[in-house]
């Protein structure tokens, strides 16, 4: 019942922060690119329109909420209500999680809106498997910029902090292939860097492999793959759930 | 009009022509701004796959298609005086290839080699050209035989080399596994030995496929039947 309260709250607040007019825009620019880029294509010009219009809503769809969430973490402590809802009799567990589920269902409803341009070229089942790839994905987008926003309290470095981490774990992998190659020489430096890269590897989600614009082009991924995808976003964002709530425990009045 | 704004008409004069100044300033600044000449300009040596796919932000698909955009703007126009014909071949050769690593599903860059950069004049691009799509053949044959079959034709009709066009046809003839593959691409080998005068060759094969039993499509088994009556009909004054 409290989550919902805080639900509610989160939706009403996009709202009224013009999230209304934001994600439609993001739709008709995207719409707008795809078709342009059709124009230019000599092959293969709605599979380049469907990898370019997922690519930008994707990447669009994560900035929005990371952005909204740090603002919204920040206006609250501007506007002193965050001491206030502390001094609630209300257990800092259910104000951070409730907080952060509000988030959670903001993510959820930009993802199920940022799908629907795609069943224009792809087949349904493809966007609903990345629909719902792109609903986990903000969900972790969500719980890291909550975390950044409510540990670093400043907006820039928690924004910065948030996009930091989403890019770096959409590239980890790429990154981790590069440093691993045959041409890489066998130097201490080399290794160190190597091991750095791969220490990274594993404090990081592999969101390049979830919301994958290669289920669209090339149909659904199989339901075990989809799955170790998905789980593995949940436990990154059950990760930095726990993270952050362990902060927030800590904050004193 | 929100509650916490002022109504516009009570703004100060000077802020509005400030405003409408400050706009035609940047309009006729862009207006007289030098626009940039056209220069010869050639393909630069092409990031790696893997650079690509550290820039794709795990996006593979999407940056491939964009850089195949951009591979194809480099051509005359654009602010570019040099046509695709004249570009360094071996570059645009490695610019595809690391396209299709980004992407190996994607028809496009073998599209491109094989329908725009192979087809121009001189002699020895195309044979690059068709040396990529052949080696990249490979890789996928059922997926990536149709541009193999039109590098077959480009050998055939206008290098005129009926040999490297059957190297190429045996290829196909050879890999390819799907069903779909269709007949004309498939025996394509048998035709090109017929052009080249190898019609014992071509006979001898064409014999071998239907003893075979491998053809199980009725019209398929007849027009080959005719095809090798034909050909026997042909070698007869040879005997």
């Amino acid at each position: 019942m409290r989550a919902a309260i805080f639900i509610r709250l989160a939706l009403i607040e996009a709202r009224r922060g013009g999230l209304a007019w934001l994600a439609p825009l993001c739709i008709a620019l995207g719409l707008a690119l795809g078709l342009f880029l059709a124009q230019l294509a000599i092959t293969e010009s709605r599979l380049l329109q469907v990898a370019v219009v997922a690519a930008l809503l994707r990447l669009s769809a994560a900035l929005i909420i990371a952005a909204q969430v740090a603002s919204s973490v920040r206006r609250e402590a501007d506007e002193r209500r965050l001491e206030l809802l502390l001094a609630l009799p209300l257990a800092r567990a259910t104000q951070y999680l409730g907080r952060l589920a509000g988030f959670i269902a903001l993510g959820v409803v930009l993802a199920a809106f940022f799908s629907l341009p795609l069943l224009l070229w792809a087949p349904p089942a493809a966007v609903l498997a990345w629909g719902a790839s792109l609903a986990v994905e903000l969900a972790l987008v969500a719980a890291a910029a909550l975390f950044f926003a409510m540990s670093l309290t400043q907006l820039v470095p928690a924004l910065a902090a948030t996009a930091g981490l989403y890019l770096l774990a959409r590239s980890i992998s790429a990154i981790q292939a590069i440093a691993s190659g045959p041409l890489a020489e066998h130097s201490l430096a080399h290794e160190l860097g190597r091991g750095t890269v791969n220490a990274l590897a594993f404090l990081l989600p592999t969101l390049d492999r979830s919301t994958r614009s290669e289920w669209l082009l090339y149909g659904p991924p199989d339901i075990r793959s989809f799955s170790v995808v998905l789980a593995g976003m949940l436990i990154y964002a059950a990760l930095l759930s726990v993270a952050g709530l362990f902060d927030f425990q800590r904050r004193a009045l | 009009m929100r509650d916490d704004e002022r109504p516009l008409g009570s703004l100060p004069a000077w802020l509005w022509l400030a405003l409408a100044a400050a706009l035609a300033l940047q309009v006729g600044w862009r207006t007289l701004e030098p626009v940039a000449a056209p220069r010869e300009l050639d393909l630069p040596a092409p990031p790696s796959s893997a650079a690509l796919r550290v820039a794709s932000f795990g996006e593979p698909e999407a940056i491939a298609r964009v850089t195949m955009l951009y591979l194809q703007a480099f051509d005359y126009g654009a602010g570019n005086l040099t046509p695709y014909r004249k570009l360094d071949y071996r570059r645009l050769v490695d610019w595809l290839h690391n396209v299709l690593e980004l992407d190996p599903r994607s028809q496009y860059p073998l599209f491109a080699a094989a329908r725009v950069y192979a087809e121009t004049a001189d002699e020895m691009r195309a044979r690059l050209v068709l040396e990529f799509v052949y080696r990249e053949f490979f890789v996928d044959p059922d997926r990536r035989w149709p541009w193999l079959a039109h590098a077959a034709l480009l050998a055939k009709h206008r290098l005129k080399d009926l040999a490297l066009a059957r190297r190429y046809a045996q290829a196909i003839d050879q890999y390819t596994r799907a069903s779909d593959v269709p007949l004309w691409a498939k025996h394509m080998e048998i035709f090109i030995l017929e052009d080249m005068n190898e019609l014992e060759a071509a006979r001898i094969m064409l014999g071998g496929l239907l003893a075979s039993g491998t053809i199980h499509d009725p019209a398929e088994a007849r027009f080959l039947a005719e095809r090798l009556k034909a050909l026997e009909a042909r070698l007869q004054p040879a005997r």
